[in-house]
This record gives C-alpha cells, sequence and structure tokens, in this order.
C-alpha cells in the first residue's frame, strides 16, 4: 500500500508548475495579520537583514523606508489583500547585483525568522513563500 | 587504493571545514542515507550533501545504527559537495550477524563493505526552477570479507550500482505544509545493499528497482515520512524482502541532522521479521 501511494505520489512529481496566478482571495493575507501583520512581517525581515553579514551589503545605499514600503505592497498583492504594487519590476530593481542563489536563499531565511518571531502560522508562512519563491528567477544573477 | 581514496575524501573535507558556506535552507541538503549520499534513510536523495550552492562547499559526516532482532548496522561515513552540482561520498558498512553466527558454526560474526558514490545533479532544483531536482548517482562497493557471501550463492565481492533520483519539495503542498517527494530508479545487483555480495545463484544480472520516498514538515526544523525500497532477490539460500521505514527527521540547525526510524526489513538471509529502530546522526560543515 504505502509502496503504491509512494509512487503514484512520485508521479506527480514533474508535475506541478510554478504558481503564478493572481490569488484568488484573500484568506492568505487575512492569515498574515492584514496590513499591520504584513508591516510587522517586513520590518522585523528588513531588521533580521541589517543583523545579517551574508546580504547586508547589497541593501548599503538602499532607501529602507521606500523599500519598506514597496514590499508590503508586494507582500499584500501576493497575498490577495487590496493594495497596488508601486514598485520597480523585480528584474528593474535588482538589476546590476549580480546576486547569488545563495544570497536569495539568506533574504528567504531573514524573512522565515520574521514570520516565526510573529507566530505566524506555518501554513501561511509557506503560502506566501510560494507565492514569492517563483520570483527568485527574475532576482538573481541580474 | 581504498586507503588513498579515503584520504582524498577526508582531506575534501577539511579543507570545505574552512571554505564550507551555507547558502542553501535548512533541511534541503536530506540527511544521510544507508549507503553515504544526501537522502532520507534507507534511500539517496537527487538532493547533495550539505548546504553549499553554487561556488560553494558542503560535507557532512554521517554515524547510523539500525537495531534489529537478530541483526545490527553500523554505518560511518562522509560526503562532500561542490557547487551544488557534484558530490563524493564513503561510506563503511558493519553488519552483524548476531544470532545466525552459532547457528550455523559462521567463520565471521559480521559482515562488511566500503561504499564509494558519486552522484551530479543532472538539471532543476529541489525548491525553485520548473523542474523537480534530477541527479545521477554512481556507486563502488567492494565487500570487507566474501567468505560468507560466496558460502551462499554470490557471485562477486564487488560491483557498481547506479541510480538516478528524483526530488522535489512542494512549498505547502499538504494542508499547507511542505511536502518533499523523492523517487529513484536504481540499477544493481546487489545483495542486502551489497554485505551478502552482488548477483547470485538465482540471478546475476542486475535489475531496475524503484525507491521512493515522502516527508511532510511540520515546520524548517521537523519532518515526518516514509520511505520505500525495492530489493532484488539474487540468492536462492533466502528470500530478500523490499525494505520500508517510518521516519522522524530533526534538523536543529544548519550543522545537525538526526533520523530516528522505525524500520521493516523483512526476511534477511533466512531470519524473518527483521524490523527494528534506525538512529542516524549527521554532522553538516
Amino acid at each position: 500500500m504505502i509502496r503504491r501511494v509512494l509512487l503514484a505520489s512520485v508521479l506527480l512529481l514533474g508535475a506541478c508548475a510554478a504558481n503564478t496566478q493572481p490569488p484568488t482571495d484573500d484568506s492568505l493575507y487575512r492569515d498574515l495579520g492584514a496590513k499591520p501583520g504584513i508591516t510587522a512581517i517586513v520590518e522585523g525581515m528588513l531588521l533580521h537583514i541589517a543583523h545579517d553579514d551574508r546580504i547586508v551589503e547589497h541593501f548599503r545605499n538602499v532607501n529602507i523606508s521606500r523599500l519598506r514600503d514597496k514590499l508590503v505592497e508586494q507582500f499584500c498583492v501576493e497575498a490577495g489583500g487590496p493594495c497596488t504594487y508601486t514598485g520597480d519590476t523585480m528584474a528593474e530593481s535588482h538589476k546590476g547585483q549580480n546576486l547569488t542563489r545563495s544570497d536569495f536563499n539568506a533574504l528567504v531565511e531573514d524573512l522565515i525568522k520574521a514570520m516565526e518571531d510573529r507566530h505566524v502560522p506555518v501554513p501561511a508562512q509557506n503560502r506566501l513563500l510560494a507565492r514569492l519563491a517563483p520570483m527568485r528567477g527574475e532576482v538573481i544573477g541580474k | 587504493m581504498t586507503r588513498r581514496l579515503s584520504l582524498l575524501l577526508c582531506s575534501l573535507c577539511l579543507s570545505s571545514v574552512a571554505m564550507a558556506d551555507q547558502g542553501r535552507l535548512l533541511a534541503t541538503g536530506g540527511a544521510s542515507s544507508l549507503d553515504g549520499p544526501a537522502g532520507g534513510g534507507i534511500n539517496p536523495w537527487a538532493v547533495l550533501a550539505g548546504y553549499g550552492e553554487q561556488g560553494e562547499w558542503g560535507a557532512t559526516a554521517l554515524g547510523t545504527h539500525v537495531d534489529l532482532p537478530d541483526y545490527n548496522l553500523d554505518v560511518v561515513g562522509l560526503a562532500a559537495s561542490y557547487d551544488n552540482r557534484v558530490e563524493v561520498s564513503y561510506a563503511h558498512q558493519r553488519f552483524d550477524l548476531g544470532s545466525l553466527v552459532h547457528k550455523f558454526g559462521l567463520p565471521q560474526d559480521s559482515l562488511g563493505q566500503d561504499i564509494f558514490g558519486v552522484k551530479v545533479r543532472l538539471f532543476g532544483d529541489l525548491i525553485y526552477d520548473q523542474l523537480p531536482q534530477v541527479s545521477l548517482g554512481l556507486e563502488y562497493k567492494h565487500d570487507n570479507n566474501f567468505e560468507i557471501p560466496r558460502l551462499v550463492g554470490a557471485q562477486r565481492d564487488s560491483d557498481v550500482e547506479g541510480y538516478l533520483a528524483a526530488s522535489r519539495l512542494f512549498l505547502g503542498g499538504a494542508f499547507g505544509y511542505d511536502v518533499l517527494l523523492n523517487g529513484n530508479l536504481r540499477y544493481s545487483r546487489a545483495n542486502e545493499l551489497g554485505v551478502l555480495g552482488f548477483g547470485g545463484d538465482r540471478r546475476d544480472t542486475r535489475s531496475v528497482l524503484k525507491e521512493a520516498s515522502a516527508a511532510v514538515l511540520f515546520n524548517p526544523r521537523w519532518a515526518l515520512g516514509v520511505e520505500y525500497k525495492e530489493k532484488p532477490d539474487n540468492l536462492s539460500f533466502s528470500g530478500e524482502s523490499d525494505w520500508a521505514d517510518v521516519f522522524v527527521g530533526w534538523f536543529p540547525n544548519k550543522h545537525i541532522a538526526v533520523v530516528l526510524a522505525y524500520a521493516r526489513l523483512g526476511e534477511i538471509a533466512t531470519l524473518d521479521n527483521q524490523n527494528g529502530t534506525y538512529l542516524s546522526i549527521q554532522g553538516s560543515y
């Protein structure tokens, strides 16, 4: 039985494409604590980045309060919230930084820490990460 | 030659202690499988040992003990990876024959083998790209003592086997929790991993063997999973059962991984119901 279930699951391995469709409802937005919750998560992430020797250098010449506002907009949109993203495209905003896969993962870890600090339920954390993960291709190596 | 390769592996690991980076996410280096490569418990996965991403080193050391009603299996090993592209591994397995020694008046009380492995990530990514991570592995296995394997019909004391592995982590894949799925196709004629030699009196050609693992991550640090490993049945003196296990994995940080499992290994060398506990500890640098 275990065997059959496992083999069937494995067949599904290649079947899942990246999730780039717009969100269908605002349940994730609400699970993240709406606008105040998302703002706290973004600020927490930026605080962790400030102490993260691996990537803090990339933020040295960045207007942090603008970055915070744009990230809040972006997370809000990705979570299905009532926001409009007014920032640059991912490719534009990371141009010339030549970010590595490790840099990307370091930021993901800082985001996870911020969500854990806020006691965001793991399923909601994963849903947000799943919304952001497909952007990696537009962020690294630019 | 064995010694020289071990020395090479050791120096690789030592140099990586200084150079190791931790560019991959927690738990994405897996634990260590019985043969040495990065993986779950009884199966390797397509992931590479340690936490090195592009241009980075990763390295692991493993110690595993499997406690069965009539036997014990102990494994120690090392693995190193570079660039999240290629992994080399070494493992030594010692299979304690326990009660069988007195029952049959065997000349040795244990069997053992050395395993040298190489694994290359062909394409894809565990988490990000469109395609799952797919890796190709080769293992060279050599028995330390061939007297008992020969007596029971094994045809040779060393062999090369290959496997193709595909792994994918689905973010929020099961009720919002991350799910890791892994499937392997192995091409092998190893009897009981190879501790009972390679090929047998019943069948001496390699078989395509299916292996699968699935795990749910309750958070980045805790995983619960199952594994299944199809085995060949080359020797006429005893049946060889397929293996399965249920495991809990704990990844407190990027330096330690602990896997505790209940393993159903079935019939091994005429003794049935070899079901017991599996404990593996991995250090990662």
